[in-house]
């Protein structure tokens, strides 16, 4: 196939038409010496007809999702996708523009970004956010960063309950800077304010931040309303250690906002809000925080403007945190948002406004208690944590889960749940698998996987 | 030939009195645009989750039906400029023609809705998809490894510094410094910065290239490397990249290659064979997948030899049994995304190179060339180009000149709009001031190529008959030039209701 704008016929002529002799003009700009004298070694290229075959072909070998009841979660969850969400982000307007260096022709989605901004200030109680980031991981990495260089502080703590995926993308991010990066243990899988404090206290520099993801990794809602203020009695004004929640969006529609539980900074990844699984990216992450940081944070910002009639519209903002203007000063080296992604959630969040969010966040709570309480009756499958948990939940199995994963896929065609060995193989807990269970899968579906599951085991 | 574009008039959907509304704005108590299927357990108990974790009060959402949501955000799209509307030719950014096949494969029932923990022998397609995508890269670039995990090209850049890293620890190197031509992108030095390296900015020679010389001078034994632009952001090769590589590798230093300009190179030139340890693509650039308003894009890096073993984990593999996934990688730089990359921006990718082939890849970047020296020859009597004769993929025009009529070249940016194009590029490269910098990609036609030059010379007389409309451009735009200064002394970066202070 082909898109070019012209014939090498044609290509020849307006050469000609300037004064160049032929392309080869051109290509010699590169010295013989490092130019190719072959082809690229890559097979001739496929009709539109073909190039749907190969993938049609590829896609034989994988799952079939839509006949695949999936029970997995671990960071990207199976939530309702409403249809008006494709077929808004699917319009050029939006899918080929870019960055909107050129304000008044960006408005669609600078606007758009505002919205989302709001919108996300509104669910993490917070006063500021960003145009969005890569995906929940590096979004915590760039808070943690934005915490070091807020307090000056040496050490970053991360929760046990932090996802591991996301952990060891902030220990390659914090790689280089200095900094510590310290793991602080669970206790009935979450972090307790005593070893926070302990840890704080314990010495070996100043904390600037401290990481909890709640739900975590184990579906727990973290203490976060006794976590903050065990941290307010650590150090004081701009040097008090961060404490940077890691949220779920979809939860927040049930669950308090971080921010009015001692927050100095909410991430997380909006994948829950319309985004597709599409094998872990691209999602989006969020990054908000307290008006005290806005010219500490990373990435785009947009904010409302004038023009010379008074007529309002929004542009990028403060950029000389930027790359571009800033280069080795700048807050962060981040040069866009996850378009696309933020429009996805930020349209999600308008179509199902607060009561559905509530409400799609209170059918995921009923129904993952529903399939505990059934997978825990299931002889043999035992609870691990009693806490209080949200969409997602692990039970401990009497044999290896990724057997037990493999043998219900194939005799019932479900996909059980993630191993927990998969995601902490260090941790060497074989037998736990983490079921995480959201909106979509109905009451025959939980029923059908307990079944299995005694099938398997039995 | 007529040159204006359609302006909004007064019927238009550009009303005087401000024609951007946002969503919240159309909001109406106890509307909802969607319905959830209904709940068949059991519903929860309140002691679910404990009071202290409970929200007490909602989010502030707009309530909004769905035709609302949609009318909303169609009329926002109509805002937008975009490559499907015409010449976006914004410089660096390869702002060209998207493909809808890719689009419509991007949305397969067989890829778009994989989960990505699920046990390696369920996604053999997926897995071979993206195996196969890095061997694609490797024959582009002709390095022997690729990693797809960098989510965009600015992490692609901070994976290649954390490369550099792993690399000098493991050789035992004490390096510091991270050399860079000052026509560099500016991600450059701040993912030098976020990898602990120190950055030096090297002065690029009058003719807009890198500094042999220079660099010569300032590499010594604690240059960890250099980062080289190529072709650089002039749009010029750098033909002295291969001996600054050798310099820099005699004293055990790393080459990495900012691959933005790939589109320029594809069938014409090896990066392998230009000295590069590291390079970065951009394949919403090359590999034509959607800018996305910015983003998701996606920055995968391809390495030579002796930085493949310092990889992030997870490495896709082939193996006997199939492809499977390689976490035990000691030398790793560990984890750069959750996942494995902007896995769906990487199958348009595939797509796009499967389409073109070898040749449709070479035809690409020979056809690239062709637009962007016709379109600089068309323009360069009135928009003087200072660097270079012939250029690759893209110019830098110089607007400097008018500034003796009170117009910079942002003021030609805007009025540029006016007449229906995108704006070129006019915050960088920094060595040229007052730089228009122009990408016309290979997609477009000589005749949208021949209404554009024809702007830019009609402009150009603008300049220099009626300077004002330039200052006061664009006029023809939903709204007129927003005051970027008062919107940073404001700073209103999220909305309010209008009795936002009662609400709390």
């Amino acid at each position: 196939m082909s898109y070019l704008g012209h014939t090498p016929e044609e290509g020849d002529r307006m050469l000609a038409a300037v004064g160049i002799s032929s392309v080869e003009e051109l290509a010699a700009q590169i010295p013989a010496a490092q130019r190719m004298q072959e082809a690229l070694d890559l097979p001739a290229g496929l009709s539109e007809h073909e190039l749907r075959n190969d993938l049609e072909q590829l896609g034989r070998h994988n799952y079939d999702p839509a006949a695949t009841p999936a029970f997995l979660g671990g960071g990207i969850y199976d939530h309702i996708v409403p249809a008006l969400i494709d077929a808004l982000v699917s319009r050029p307007e939006f899918a080929t523009a870019y960055t909107p260096y050129q304000p008044e022709v960006a408005q669609g989605t600078l606007a758009a970004i505002y919205e989302f901004q709001t919108m996300i200030c509104e669910l993490t109680g917070m006063e500021v956010a960003n145009a969005s980031m890569y995906d929940g991981a590096s979004a915590a990495a760039e808070a943690l960063l934005l915490a070091v260089h807020a307090t000056r502080g040496e050490r970053v703590l991360l929760a046990e309950g932090v996802h591991p995926r996301t952990a060891g993308v902030i220990a390659t991010y914090l790689d280089g800077s200095g900094v510590k990066l310290e793991h602080l243990s669970a206790r009935d899988g979450c972090l307790q304010p005593e070893a926070l404090e302990a840890a704080i206290a314990g010495g070996g520099g100043a904390v600037a931040g401290v990481l909890v993801q709640s739900p975590n990794v184990y579906g727990l809602l973290e203490p976060l309303d006794r976590l903050g203020p065990a941290l307010q009695a650590h150090g004081r004004g701009s040097r008090r250690p961060h404490l940077v929640v890691s949220a779920d969006p979809l939860s927040l529609g049930l669950l308090a906002a971080p921010g009015e539980l001692g927050a100095e900074t909410v991430v997380g990844d909006v994948q829950p809000l319309g985004i597709p699984a599409q094998f872990g990216g691209p999602t989006a992450g969020f990054l908000a925080t307290r008006r005290a940081w806005v010219r500490r944070l990373p990435g785009r910002l947009v904010a409302e403007a004038q023009d010379a009639e008074g007529r309002r519209g929004y542009t990028l903002t403060l950029q000389t945190r930027e790359q571009h203007i800033r280069r080795e000063k700048a807050t962060s080296n981040i040069c866009t948002n996850s378009g696309l992604m933020m429009l996805r959630a930020t349209i999600y969040l308008a179509l199902v406004g607060p009561q559905g969010l509530r409400e799609v966040a209170e059918q995921c709570l009923a129904r993952s208690r529903y399939a505990f309480e059934k997978l825990a009756a299931v002889p043999g499958v035992e609870r691990v944590y009693a806490g209080p948990f949200f969409r997602e939940f692990v039970v401990r199995l009497p044999q290896s889960a990724a057997r037990v994963v493999q043998r219900v896929y194939r005799e019932a065609n479900l996909l059980a749940g993630i191993p927990l060995e998969r995601l902490m193989p260090e941790r060497e807990r074989p037998h736990d698998l983490l079921v995480a269970v959201t909106e979509k899968r109905s009451r025959d579906e939980i029923d059908a996987l307990a079944m299995a599951l005694e099938t398997a085991l039995g | 030939m007529d040159t204006r574009a359609p302006g909004c008039g007064p019927d238009s959907i550009c009303s005087a009195a401000g024609p951007v509304e946002l969503i919240y704005e159309k909001s109406s108590a106890g509307h909802r645009g969607y319905r959830f299927p209904r709940l068949d357990v059991p519903a929860g108990d309140a002691g679910a989750v404990p009071s202290a974790l409970r929200r007490q009060q909602a989010p502030r959402l707009p309530e909004v039906t769905e035709p609302v949501v949609a009318r909303h955000y169609v009329a926002l799209s109509l805002f937008n400029h975009h490559v499907e509307k015409n010449l976006y030719p914004l410089g660096s950014c390869t702002m060209k023609y998207n493909p809808k096949i890719n689009e419509e494969l991007g949305r397969h029932p067989r890829f778009a809705p994989l989960h990505p923990e699920v046990p390696s022998e369920l996604a053999q397609g997926m897995l071979a998809l993206l195996w196969r995508l890095g061997e694609q890269l490797k024959a582009i670039t002709g390095l022997p490894a690729v990693s797809l995990q960098p989510a965009a090209g600015a992490q692609g850049e901070l994976l290649g510094m954390k490369l550099f890293r792993a690399y000098h620890r493991k050789q035992g190197n004490a390096k510091k410094t991270v050399l860079f031509p000052d026509s560099a992108h500016g991600t450059n030095p701040a993912s030098v910065v976020l990898s602990g390296f120190t950055p030096r900015q090297i002065p690029s020679r009058a003719d807009g290239r890198l500094d042999l010389e220079a660099f010569s001078a300032a590499l010594d034994d604690k240059t960890a490397g250099v980062m080289i632009t190529n072709p650089n952001t002039l749009g010029l090769f750098e033909p002295q990249m291969v001996t600054l590589a050798e310099r820099v590798h005699a004293l055990d230093g790393l080459v990495y290659m900012d691959g933005a300009n790939l589109n320029a190179l594809m069938g014409l030139s090896r990066v392998s064979e230009l000295g590069v340890d590291v390079v970065h693509m951009n394949l919403h650039k090359t590999f034509s997948t959607p800018h996305g308003g910015g983003g998701p894009g996606a920055g995968p890096v391809a390495v030579s030899d002796r930085l493949e073993p310092f990889l992030p984990v997870p490495r896709i593999v082939r193996t006997e049994e199939g492809y499977a996934l390689d976490e035990d990688r000691p030398d790793s730089v560990g984890r750069l995304h959750p996942f494995h990359g902007n896995v769906g921006v990487a199958l348009r990718a595939y797509a796009y190179i499967r389409s073109l082939g070898a040749d449709g890849l070479a035809a690409v970047t020979r056809a690239a060339l062709v637009n962007a020296n016709y379109l600089m020859r068309q323009v360069q009597d009135e928009w003087p180009v200072p660097k270079g004769e012939l250029c690759m993929h893209e110019f830098v025009a110089d607007a400097a000149w008018t500034r003796k009529h009170g117009v910079r070249n942002i003021d030609v940016a805007k009025r540029i709009l006016d007449y229906g194009f995108h704006a070129p590029t006019v915050s960088f490269p920094l060595i040229v001031p007052d730089a228009l910098m122009v990408e016309p990609t290979e997609t477009e036609t000589r005749a949208t190529l021949d209404r554009f030059a024809a702007v830019l010379r009609e402009i150009a007389r603008e300049v220099r008959e009626t300077p004002d409309v330039l200052r006061a451009a664009p006029t023809c735009t939903c709204v007129g030039r927003l005051d970027e200064a008062g919107a940073a002394r404001r700073l209103n970066v999220r909305w309010e209701p209008q009795d936002g202070r009662d609400e709390g």
